[in-house]
């Protein structure tokens, strides 16, 4: 360490470690851990929300996973919370499809309608 | 495999005392069991504040907090919350103050209406880990001031900001460090005061457990400021884990180069030692302290010349405080301004303060100057558990005394705290309801400096012995309202003429507790009545007409004393009693007293 720049460089990789527990708003992702959500498949997709939002340097995102949300037959089920409190339930996730979530509408902000719950289950 | 949890086990004494080392590794054992140990970080943090609930778990994301985890908990939080996203309940805690479930950290009630200042890391970041102080912002108030302040503006800063001591009397720390730096010498020091040993205390314990690095960055631009380039920190051998920590931290901060020579490029060099202290109350004195440094007797000499001018091994040297010292980065970071701006005008920031004695959340709290009694001990506090009745809390540990409910409104500062006839002290807050007897309190404090007199000026040896003779009198029922006179003129006579703030503030609590509950001595000595049921020789517990017949102090009676059926009142023989207060304590509804017996009553009554 020897001037400020070195300081701050050192600053910023650390926070990035640590961001989870600051990050006070933002959008969340919720992913449905219940046995059926896991049975499903739903800790690869956890993971893969993990390494899509991080290669994207997104740090306004918070990760966390939920109990089963009643809709077994429809997991592994992804809960969208925006900053505002609107919320898109994706089903059936996969780990393609993740990539495509955190493009259009994390990134792009274009809601999925053909993997929402409301219309798959239709 | 990325990171999606952190989990954060508070390393504190007082959960590491409950085992959260154990909890830290049954987590470490069971995600790895489960292949979930990449995907979540444990991270042994220093104190969180609410000792009460400890061992304290939280884990982040979702911010979830867990009281009182055992070893046994650890697979279920696993299986449960790390793995299915489902938070286990039962671990969660109540909030004392509105009963509802709380889930969230920063939902908590004791949180809410903290300023967390010189707390700011702790609870927060893994002390044993340079990089997560770096991470909030550490070391750059030291490299701001290293590359774009001189000396003159570094003190002017502290001035600017209102800093005042918080090692107990309050001395303006700009002022101070502007003393030290104007004395000429090519020697000079800076010593971190980190001796804290009134009973009850343990803010200083947790700053240096929780962000040790805060004191040494600290201690770094008071050298800049002042132009010494050695300090110390003397920390007594009793805080193991904060010497531990401590030793850590220097070690890191020579690695990194934030510690040694020619720090940032600036040319500037400096070092910290630490230095252990055996654990006796006067060498936090700050002359006894810089003589136990010396290798002397930790006795105090005569101010002046104050450490400013000719302090150890002669040189100037400037001595603060820990929590002190834990506020002065921040000053830099956002300005002395900023700093102003909390807290009242002629003490700024915040203190913190240890939480003890009758109180539902027993811990750390921190909050502006200017904050009322009644806020932390019942909006923060939680209030005096069991229904019992606040009676006065006692501030400033042995050098102070207590303050009674008709001054829980007024707003805490070090002059208030004077002008209410306490000290604001280190911080220690010790709460005191219906059952303490004010007179076994100063008792207590009076034997405490005894014990802790160095012995070299009189009227402090001699005359604290005399005071405590006198209340031991008084607590075993044979004092005499002469006693109490001879108490106060001992009292001030120590006060004026002891060579140390130690026998200068000895007699505050038997003379502050003299002038709010003079009646409780009396009762002690007229009446021979202990009114609390501490002193057993003055106690005659008896069980009066609101008495239910619950039969539960029948049943806590230890030497089967008291007698009576279902739904009947019930009656204490005294010749067996043992005055233990256990019926007391079990009675739900307060219908058992201490009282004076009524002369026609027979003992076996
Ligand atoms: C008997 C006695 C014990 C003391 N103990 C401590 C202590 O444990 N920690 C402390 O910081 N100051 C203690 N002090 C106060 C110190 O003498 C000194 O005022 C203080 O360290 C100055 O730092 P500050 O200006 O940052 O408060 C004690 C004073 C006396 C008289």
């Amino acid at each position: 360490m020897k001037t400020l720049e070195d300081l701050k460089k050192l600053r910023d990789e650390s926070l990035k470690a640590m961001e989870m527990r600051y990050l006070r708003n933002g959008v969340r992702i919720q992913v449905g851990m219940g046995t059926c959500g896991i049975a499903a498949g739903a800790r690869p997709v956890l993971q893969k929300f993990i390494e899509e939002t991080s290669s994207h340097n997104m740090n306004n995102v918070i990760i966390t996973q939920v109990g089963c949300m009643g809709e077994c037959a429809f997991e592994p089920i992804v809960e969208i919370v925006e900053q505002d409190g609107t919320k898109t339930t994706y089903c059936k996730v996969s780990e393609r499809m993740v990539y495509e979530i955190v493009e259009e509408h994390l990134i792009n902000g274009r809601r999925l309608d053909r993997y929402m719950l409301s219309a798959v289950k239709k | 495999m990325l990171e999606r949890m952190q989990i954060l086990i508070c390393g504190g004494t007082g959960c590491l005392s409950s085992h959260s080392k154990d909890i830290q590794k049954e987590f470490d054992r069971v995600l790895t069991e489960m292949g979930l140990h990449d995907e979540v970080k444990l991270v042994l943090t220093g104190c969180f504040g609410l000792c009460e609930k400890g061992p304290v778990v939280i884990v982040y994301p979702d911010e979830t907090f867990y009281s009182h985890v055992q070893v046994a908990d650890v697979a279920e939080i696993c299986e449960e919350h790390v793995l299915k996203g489902r938070i286990v309940e039962r671990l969660t805690v109540k909030d004392p103050i509105d009963k509802t479930k709380v889930k969230n950290f920063s939902e908590l009630n004791f949180y809410a209406k903290q300023r967390r200042i010189a707390l700011r890391n702790c609870g927060n970041i893994n002390p044993s880990d340079i990089k997560e102080y770096i991470a909030r912002d550490g070391y750059a108030a030291l490299g701001k001031v290293l590359t774009s302040m001189t000396p003159v503006q570094v003190v002017e800063e502290v001035k600017k900001s209102g800093l005042r001591g918080r090692g107990g009397a309050g001395f303006p720390t700009g002022l101070k460090w502007e003393f030290a730096s104007k004395s000429t010498d090519d020697i000079k020091y800076v010593i971190c005061n980190a001796d804290e040993g009134d009973p009850g205390a343990f803010m200083d314990r947790s700053v240096l457990e929780g962000d040790p690095h805060s004191v040494l960055e600290a201690m770094t631009i008071c050298g800049y400021a002042i132009g010494a380039h050695q300090g110390y920190i003397y920390v007594r051998a009793e805080y193991p884990v904060a010497v531990e920590r401590l030793n850590h931290a220097i070690r890191e901060s020579h690695e990194m180069r934030l510690l040694g020579e020619d720090i940032f490029g600036s040319g500037f060099h400096f070092d910290i030692e630490l230095r252990l202290g055996a654990g006796a109350f006067v060498c936090g004195e700050e002359t006894a302290l810089m003589a136990s440094i010396e290798g002397q007797r930790g006795m105090p000499r005569l101010k002046p010349p104050f450490p400013a001018v000719k302090g150890l091994w002669g040189h100037p040297t400037n001595v603060n405080n820990v929590e002190t010292f834990a506020n002065v980065p921040v000053i830099f970071l956002k300005g002395a301004d900023w700093f102003r701006g909390i807290g009242t005008e002629k003490s700024t920031g915040t203190k913190v303060f240890a939480l003890g004695g009758k109180i539902a959340n027993t811990g750390l709290v921190e909050v502006p100057m200017g904050t009322t009694l009644r806020e932390v001990i019942f909006d923060i506090g939680g209030g005096i558990p069991n229904r019992r009745r606040f009676k006065a809390v006692q501030t400033g540990g042995p050098s102070g005394g207590c303050i009674t409910e008709k001054n829980l409104d007024t707003p805490i500062d070090f002059d208030s705290m004077i002008a209410m006839g306490s000290m604001m002290g280190s911080g220690g807050m010790i709460v005191m309801d219906e059952d303490n007897c004010m007179v076994d309190v100063a008792r207590f404090y009076l034997d405490f400096t005894v014990d802790e007199s160095c012995g070299k000026c009189t009227p402090c040896r001699e005359g604290t012995r005399r005071m405590l003779d006198i209340l031991n009198k008084i607590c075993a029922g044979k004092g005499t309202m002469e006693d109490l006179d001879t108490l106060e003129s001992i009292g001030n006579m120590v006060k004026e003429s002891s060579l140390c703030a130690l026998g200068q503030s000895a007699p505050s609590p038997v003379l502050s507790t003299l002038k709010h509950f003079r009646d409780e001595y009396i009762a002690h000595v007229v009446d021979h009545v202990c009114p609390a049921g501490v002193c057993a020789n003055l106690t005659n517990y008896v069980v009066t007409d609101h008495c239910i017949g619950c039969t539960k102090c029948a049943k806590n009676c230890p030497v089967g004393a008291i007698t009576g059926s279902v739904k009947q009142r019930h009656f204490i023989d005294l010749t067996k009693c043992i005055r233990c207060g256990a019926c007391k304590k079990a009675c739900p509804v307060n219908a058992i007293t201490s009282k004076p017996l009524p002369k026609e009553v027979q003992l076996n009554g």
